[in-house]
């Protein structure tokens, strides 16, 4: 059996033993000399770096820049995403000829991973923002198409037959019908798609970008700076974090307003 | 009634995903050659990319022929799967089975989870270069969240009665986890194996982009390079064919181990 909650204290105890034996473990690896300190930074090494990185220009700009023009980035991309991604995906769901023809045809192209689109991005846009757009596109928008599918698929059929009946039209009832009903369902898949485009971004930077989180990562890896390179999953993860949150806190009131 | 399932099952016949591809591939046919709305410069005709394909299986490309690279990409993925999904599965039941480790394990996995499993392709090529050992590394990373957080998940969603049974029954120690955890956490145990070999795939190929003597990733390196747009789509179909078959072993491995799960 599962036990009840622990009491308070003793859930605290153990995550801060948990925490501090994590750090303690990193620093004793560090510091014991097993390898050199380039390859092993100590965790506060890590923290300094990190807030040298605010400061001081690396690889021609300082850590908010490359995260602003990753950010910049991601923007276009999953806004391409979504763009695309809840027409269609309303469109599928309306028209049954579109669902049996694009549906056999997405299945077949979303097995290819985002990142293997690198070497098309590379060919048709050079090292122009239209590859790492590319790229988070392919990583962004399977989920948000196949929410939106679901979503507007699952819409129950009387909203439907009374929209007919009053004289509703294709357009106005994939606006003003299906889209409505499936917004909890386009939410949800917003975050999924999110944190795939973001992660399909990093990968993209590592290998055509001249700026951005991940050149500077690979940058630091190229310097044999472990702590920079550190500093870069740090802030990937930070951002990645404030990301989902946004979108959770949209869910949240999207779900509270219609009071579900 | 409409229902999805019904509604899925009339429109998706074998008959309309035939009609879909032999369409998808007139239009192509027709687009790259006949009309030349796309230069072949940037996107293949369908008959280069057969001859591509003939190249590379007959006489390699790359370092390698097609199966060497096949060969070896599988391979990589396979161990770092297995060996972050077995770790990552035991741990996710330790977490849902006890609070006491959930609490101890969970601080470092909320600082881990958040970044993504291929922002630790350049750390690991820092700590072990361009060989194999850091693709296993890198592999391991990218698969071993999943499989915690379904395993985790898995066991707080088992029925309480259940819990409440084997409690009666005095089942503990090994039989305890044989008989009542995995079995009631197998179903959400597979959703993170799923996602842990998709993960592992993406990252995979990520980190044969970034360098690799031979491999799916180093295929499209070498096309890229080359400007070899047929051989960029061949590398590109080995990625999808080969995530989707390992993907289907795994549905059917679900289907003999856990068939009370309809799928």
């Amino acid at each position: 059996m599962i036990g009840p909650a622990l009491p308070r204290r003793e859930f605290w105890r153990l995550t801060a033993a948990g925490a501090v034996g994590a750090l303690a473990l990193w620093t004793v690896a560090a510091l014991s000399g097993i390898t050199p300190r380039q390859f092993l930074p100590a965790p506060w090494e890590v923290v300094a770096r990190l807030a040298q990185l605010m400061v001081e220009p690396f690889v021609g700009h300082t850590l908010p820049v490359h995260l602003a023009s990753s950010l910049q980035r991601f923007g276009s991309g999953f806004l391409l995403a979504v763009a695309v991604g809840i027409p269609l995906g309303l469109a599928m769901a309306w028209f049954p000829v579109l669902d049996r023809l694009v549906t056999p045809l997405f299945e077949a192209v979303r097995f290819v991973a985002p990142i293997a689109w690198v070497p098309f991005a590379a060919l048709w846009f050079g090292t122009g923002i239209g590859g790492p757009v590319l790229i988070i596109f392919a990583g962004a928008f399977p989920p948000v198409l196949i929410n939106t599918y679901r979503g507007a698929h699952n819409v129950d059929r009387k909203y439907i037959e009374a929209a007919q009946m009053l004289g509703a039209g294709a357009f106005r009832s994939m606006t003003q019908v299906l889209l409505p009903a499936a917004v909890p369902s386009i939410v949800a898949g917003l975050r999924i798609s999110a944190g795939l485009g973001w992660q399909s971004l990093v990968g993209a930077e590592l290998i055509v970008a001249s700026s951005g989180v991940g050149y500077l990562m690979v940058k630091g890896q190229a310097a044999v700076s472990t702590s920079t390179v550190m500093a870069g999953m740090i802030a990937i993860g930070i951002v990645g974090l404030l990301i989902d949150m946004a979108l959770r806190r949209l869910q949240a009131r999207i779900e509270q307003r219609r009071g579900l | 009634m409409n229902t999805p399932a019904t509604r899925r099952s009339r429109w998706s016949g074998p008959a309309w995903t035939a009609a879909a591809a032999v369409l998808a591939l007139l239009t192509w046919q027709l687009a790259t050659v006949q009309w030349g709305w796309v230069s072949t410069a940037r996107f293949p005709a369908p008959a280069e990319v057969w001859a591509a394909f003939g190249q590379i299986a007959g006489e390699g490309y790359g370092n390698a022929r097609w199966l060497e690279h096949v060969g070896r990409s599988v391979l990589l993925v396979t161990m770092g799967f297995v060996i972050a999904s077995s770790v990552g599965v035991v741990l996710g039941l330790a977490m849902g089975a006890s609070r006491r480790v959930e609490a101890l394990v969970n601080p470092v996995f909320l600082i881990l989870r958040p970044i993504p499993p291929l922002a630790w392709i350049p750390l690991a090529i820092v700590w072990l270069g361009l060989g194999d050992a850091a693709k296993i590394m890198v592999i391991f990373v990218a698969a071993f969240v999943p499989s915690v957080i379904n395993s985790y998940a898995g066991v707080r969603q088992i029925d309480r009665p259940i819990f409440e049974a084997a409690a009666m029954l005095d089942v503990t120690g090994w039989r305890y986890w044989r008989e009542v955890l995995v079995p009631g956490a197998l179903p959400s145990i597979f959703t993170g194996l799923r996602l842990s070999l998709q993960a592992s795939w993406t990252t995979l190929v990520a980190a044969e982009l970034v360098g690799a003597v031979a491999g799916l990733g180093s295929i499209l390196n070498q096309a890229a390079q080359d400007i070899y747009p047929a051989m960029i789509l061949v590398g590109m179909a080995s990625v999808a064919g080969c995530g989707w078959i390992m993907t289907q072993g795994l549905a059917w491995l679900e289907r003999r181990v856990a068939p009370w799960k309809a799928h």
